[in-house]
């Protein structure tokens, strides 16, 4: 039973982030990366791990990528025409891609070697254990991130002010 | 998907054929129930817009919908037939993929939340025990938040594909309003989870069942060490915000925008759009029910005749239904001399079908349920007959700097009251 649906999944989640590279409209390469995140979210769902779905869900998908629509929306970017292929590239694309996972596929195979298959449903870690870890063992990494973010929020903030004088 | 009945399959697989028969049960079971509320969910839907136009004219002095049917209730079948067989028309300068792909998104979102809302307890229904309700994931709150916090593409798709100014400015205004008032919706909603400390929406209202000296229900606006009215009303305003209901409906504001993100769709994509607004309503008003007023559970125990109060009202109807017909009808209104009296002697046997001991656990919580969630979706349109529409400026404005920090307060002060009181078990 789990094993279609993981197969249909994973390759809906490859078809769209071919798409995301391949689409010439902002708006349809947005769209297809948050086809890449709700498969995801459905990957993650059918491994047990409801809670990391949904937030999957609900930050990516449901916050960021609506500013990112948002955003394409307010700006009316239009499609891309597509230039010239620059000679290096013709050049050293396809060599390079090669080499990057030649190599990607090296380390894979030196540091984890043997790594136990992953079973469907395996991982039961709650929304309540989750955050009890958050806030007694990763205490300090959490509230430094706060910190970072709130940082970022200010940065913001004083980027977009009006001067008034 | 799991729900409650798939772990029972697994637990129960002593034997071969003794599993495989509860398999065929759940699966069978299952059916029914979805096709069950997918019924109730679609039939509500479209008698949802009639009570509205009734209850907008009786509220503006005016008869609203009559002539369709007696009083009007032939008026949703109507509009549906109307609305499909309308010429699906596509304007030359939309793009295409976009422009169909939209209402789509829209009405699956609006529709798919429902699976997770719990309409009552667990019941016997021949020899099979059973969930009033589709799924129960041990998320279902943050479920129904994703589902809901994707529905906004529809709109912000549909404004940008049909190549149109108006359009364009419904899409960016819904965009912008969800996502701000999405923020003291989330925070106001985290303070009954804090009480409860339970995503599953099953057991947030198993929670808040019983009643404090044996009177006072053990809801969440009503639930010590803090009751959350505040944060109910800050959930009630923000989903008038998330639903595009007035006094929050400038995305489709008509004497700005003409018809907002809708403007250019026709026939079916318009009633997909319809159809989102109005089960986006819904899903509000069942969430805010469930997190909030205790779900299935009785303003007041049955010892003192909670359980009577449906057969009250319907007998209540009943007679009113008749006095109207037989003892002072209307001049003018023949017709009413039949229906009226016809429609209170169903009201009468509706009455005695609350009374049969055998269907009692299952219709009682499912009315208690459906007043909630209907007195909610009543105040959702008393207030679009009351209210006038706000300013763009005053809307982001009351969000961010009242609402957003008000609902921080609350979270604060629930969060530093159920600290004091003790780690529930």
């Amino acid at each position: 039973m789990e094993l279609p649906v993981f197969l249909l999944f994973a390759f809906i989640s490859i078809a769209c982030g071919v798409s995301l590279v391949v689409q010439r409209h902002p708006i349809a390469s947005a769209l297809s990366l948050i086809g890449v995140m709700g498969s995801i979210a459905v990957l993650y769902l059918l491994l047990g791990a409801e809670f990391i779905a949904a937030v999957q869900l609900i930050v990516y998908a449901g916050a960021i990528m609506v500013l990112f629509i948002f955003v394409i929306m307010l700006l009316n970017a239009g499609a891309e025409s597509p230039m010239g292929k620059s000679w290096p590239s013709r050049l050293f694309g396809i060599p390079l891609l090669t080499v990057f996972l030649a190599l990607l596929a090296y380390l894979i195979q030196t540091y984890a070697p043997s790594l136990p298959n992953v079973r469907f449903g395996a991982m039961t870690t709650g929304a309540g254990e989750l955050g009890r870890s958050l806030f007694t063992k990763y205490l300090l990494p959490f509230e430094v991130t706060s910190v970072l973010v709130l940082i970022a929020i200010l940065g913001a903030v004083v980027l977009a002010r009006k001067e008034i004088d | 998907m799991r729900s409650t009945g798939g772990s029972k399959r697994h637990t129960d697989s002593d034997t071969d054929s003794s599993s495989h028969f509860v398999a065929m049960n759940f699966f069978l079971i299952s059916l029914i129930k979805t096709g069950v509320v997918a019924g109730a969910l679609l039939t509500t839907l479209a008698y949802l817009q009639w009570i509205e136009r009734k209850v907008l004219a009786h509220i503006q002095m005016r008869l609203g919908p009559y002539r369709v049917g007696p009083h009007g209730l032939l008026q949703p079948l109507a509009d549906v037939l109307k609305l499909t067989m309308k010429e699906g028309y596509i304007p030359s300068h939309v793009n295409v993929f976009f422009y169909l792909l939209a209402p789509f998104l829209a009405v699956t979102c609006a529709l798919i939340s429902i699976c997770m809302i719990p309409f009552g307890p667990s019941v016997e229904i021949f020899g099979y025990r059973t969930d009033l309700g589709l799924a129960d994931l041990n998320i279902g709150v943050l479920f129904v938040l994703a589902v809901t916090s994707v529905g906004v593409y529809g709109i912000a798709l549909a404004g940008w594909s049909s190549n149109n100014k108006y359009s364009l400015m419904g899409g960016l205004r819904s965009s912008a309003q969800m996502i701000s008032y999405e923020l003291p919706m989330t925070i106001a909603l985290v303070s009954p989870l804090l009480l409860i400390n339970d995503l599953s929406l099953r057991t947030i209202v198993n929670e808040q069942g019983g009643y404090y000296l044996g009177i006072i229900p053990k809801w969440s606006i009503f639930q010590l060490p803090f009751p959350q009215l505040i944060s109910f009303l800050i959930f009630l305003i923000s989903s008038f915000a998330e639903t595009n209901r007035v006094p929050f409906d400038l995305p489709e504001a008509e004497n700005e925008l003409v018809a907002g993100f809708h403007t250019e769709y026709s026939s079916l994509g318009f009633a997909c759009f319809f159809m989102a607004e109005y089960a986006n309503m819904i899903t509000a008003t069942c969430m805010s029910t469930v997190l909030f007023l205790g779900g299935w559970h009785a303003p007041f125990p049955a010892e003192y005749g909670s359980d009577f109060v449906p057969v009250l009202l319907l007998l209540a109807a009943a007679a009113v239904l008749i006095y109207q017909g037989v003892v002072d009808p209307k001049a003018g209104r023949k017709w009413d001399r039949f229906s009226l009296p016809v429609a209170g002697l169903g009201a009468a046997g509706l009455a005695l079908v609350f009374l049969i001991p055998v269907l009692k656990p299952i219709l009682i919580p499912i009315f208690w349920f459906t007043a909630k969630t209907g007195f909610l979706l009543f105040v959702f349109i008393w207030i679009r007959g009351t209210l006038p529409r706000f300013r763009y400026d005053q809307l982001m404005n009351f969000t961010w700097k009242f609402l957003f920090p008000l609902s921080i307060l609350n979270l604060l002060a629930t969060a530093l009251l159920v600290a004091l009181a003790g780690e529930k078990s």
